[in-house]
């Protein structure tokens, strides 16, 4: 027996009277439904402050939750993906690159700056999921490998922020060796003895996870995020049963040995910044 | 032999042959004439099928179930010489991934490779060549015994991909080959990777970092195989030969892409058809290779080693850098 009756049945104000709210004035948390406003998210670095649940951001976001003043310098900006097999599935790798910079006004999966973190120099590699999935191609690791030579030229800190599905098929076996190249240009970074944090984010999966990502002085993640090698659903088939719950969570990774700690987005600055101030002294 | 659906005509040519016979048998005619006369027509059919060899049909004879594989390379190249040692130290001994010290010509070198099995028991046991991170971390562990002593490393690639099991996940599949690729890069002694089958993503990659990186004629290596990039791409799997295409994942595209030092010429018909000829092939490569590369001071060949794996990608630059 329910306390309250309703009268009259469904919505009976006329569309004339209906009340529009401006576009992109709440967020409502996708996990836990619960509806705050876009500038306290924002505020939140994207969290819900309900559930914790982080939100999926991207390299924009992320430079404006570390770097001072969101003022940074990005490095090799005019690096853009070619097309060197042609490649076509249901749509032409051109088309389907120049429909993502239009849509992401993103050149491809990467950004790198160098910027300040609390008054400390820092270059943050930071994927994007949105552009083709997150995808590493040969400018993935380009912009990598570039990004390594300026830390050992500068003695700057690196942070990578992987979120990717894993390797470009479009590129095949070009983005196969981004992995064999990523991981060459890290012996050189640690042969200079720069420290180099690993941050990994919803998601990271497949070449990405297999090279660069796990390859941290400290490998560190975001709450949830998923983390693994094979893809969830490809385990699940090779396996033939249910995947127990939690399972490539960051957390079940750290269970495993894999990671060095877990970090509330909204904490990801001063930690980060605690780190690389215990590296430097 | 086991012929593939695409040597068809050469089957059908056989039972001829076979038929021929029984008749000569039966009848006592001579056949010797129609015979050779068949036996001749399978040969130029043959040099036809193999002159032009479609992406696909070189991924089907690169997973021949007669072809060698890495253990039947190591015991005609190195003999009695080859010792075979197991185990990560930390967690099992992978079937899926074999080496151990073997004498090549008397110089003992690390031989590390995929193994696959011949029957169904077999297949089982080496997990048909799908390694987990153990089988990663012996091969690391191998492969700094080798530089501990100043011996070489080869490895031997053939893998359908690194397994995508719960427990590899577990365990640290990720973290087993980047491991892999960090420390490959930097190893002080001599690598030489061989592809003798299959090259799928990062499976093979993580044994895959080397001063030479060499592909047998009829093998494939890519980012990911044709069967599972038509089922992400296309959605089904029926795409397969067209994602074979478009991958360029034969010997020859590798090479064109500058991914690949080098090709091995396959005996004619495949590896299978003579292995002892593929067989010495092989070790002539090996003893050359490691003859040019031995002498060389280690931080050059290392540099030398970075350098080539830092110049693959292509990537377009709108504004030339001042």
């Amino acid at each position: 027996m329910s306390w309250f009756k309703r009268i009259k049945t469904g919505i009976t104000t006329s569309t004339v009277e209906k009340k529009e709210t401006p576009e992109g004035l709440w967020f409502k948390c996708p996990s836990c439904k619960n509806i705050m406003t876009t500038t306290e998210h924002e505020l939140q670095s994207y969290v819900c402050v309900t559930c914790n649940y982080h939100s999926r951001i991207g390299s924009e976001e992320y430079f404006k939750v570390l770097f001072d003043d969101n003022d940074f310098e990005e490095l090799n900006p005019e690096l853009e993906s070619a097309d060197p097999l042609k490649f076509t599935d249901t749509k032409a790798y051109t088309d389907r690159l120049v429909a993502t910079m239009e849509k992401t006004q993103l050149k491809d999966a990467i950004r790198t700056a160098i910027g300040n973190i609390d008054e400390q120099n820092c270059v943050i590699a930071c994927m994007d999921f949105s552009f083709i999935g997150g995808s590493m191609g040969s400018v993935v690791g380009e912009k990598i490998a570039r990004s390594i030579d300026y830390c050992v030229a500068n003695k700057t800190p690196l942070l990578i922020i992987s979120k990717s599905g894993g390797a470009r098929m479009m590129e095949a076996a070009y983005s196969l060796m981004q992995m064999a190249k990523t991981s060459a240009k890290l012996t050189q970074l640690a042969a200079a003895g720069i420290p180099y944090i690993s941050l990994m984010t919803d998601p990271t999966t497949g070449g990405v996870t297999a090279s660069f990502s796990m390859l941290g002085d400290l490998n560190i993640a975001e709450p949830e995020a998923l983390i693994g090698f094979a893809g969830p659903r490809v385990v699940k088939e090779t396996i033939g049963k249910d995947l127990p719950k939690g399972f490539q969570t960051a957390e079940f990774v750290l269970e495993h040995g894999f990671l060095d700690l877990i970090v509330d987005r909204r904490q990801l600055k001063p930690t980060i910044s605690k780190l690389l101030k215990l590296f430097a002294n | 032999m086991i012929l593939l659906d695409f040597e068809k005509p050469i089957a059908e040519l056989q039972e001829q042959i076979e038929k021929a016979k029984q008749i000569g048998e039966k009848t006592k005619v001579d056949i010797s004439g129609t015979v050779t006369e068949l036996e001749k027509r399978i040969e130029t059919v043959r040099t036809d099928l193999f002159a032009n060899l479609t992406p696909w049909q070189k991924v089907q004879i690169s997973r021949h179930p007669e072809r060698p594989y890495t253990l039947n390379y190591i015991n005609a190249i190195c003999g009695d010489s080859f010792v075979e040692f197991h185990g990560d130290r930390t967690v099992k001994d992978d079937k899926a991934i074999v080496g151990g010290f073997g004498s090549i010509d008397g110089q003992t070198v690390m031989i590390i490779g995929h193994q696959k099995g011949h029957n169904t028991k077999t297949r089982q046991l080496r997990n048909f060549g799908m390694a987990n991170p153990e089988g990663y971390r012996k091969a690391l562990r191998l492969m700094k015994l080798a530089e501990k002593f100043n011996k070489p490393v080869v490895t031997l690639i053939d893998t359908p991909g690194a397994f995508p099991g719960l427990e590899a996940e577990e365990r640290g599949q990720a973290e087993a080959i980047a491991r892999n690729l960090f420390e490959m890069a930097k190893l002080r002694v001599p690598i030489i990777c061989i592809i003798i089958g299959e090259g799928a993503s990062g499976g093979a990659l993580g044994i895959g970092i080397g001063d030479k990186v060499l592909m047998l004629e009829y093998t494939w290596y890519s980012v990911i195989s044709p069967e599972s990039c038509s089922s992400i791409l296309w959605r089904s799997w029926d795409f397969k030969e067209k994602a074979a295409e478009c991958l360029h994942l034969t010997a020859d595209d590798m090479l064109h892409q500058k991914l690949i030092d080098g090709i091995i010429k396959e005996p004619f018909g495949g590896a299978h058809n003579d292995p002892d000829m593929m067989f010495k092939t092989v070790k002539e490569v090996i003893i050359k290779h490691l003859a040019k590369l031995t002498p060389m001071d280690a931080d050059k060949r290392i540099e030398k080693r970075i350098n080539k794996f830092c110049d693959m990608g292509v990537v377009k630059e709108l504004e030339p850098k001042s």
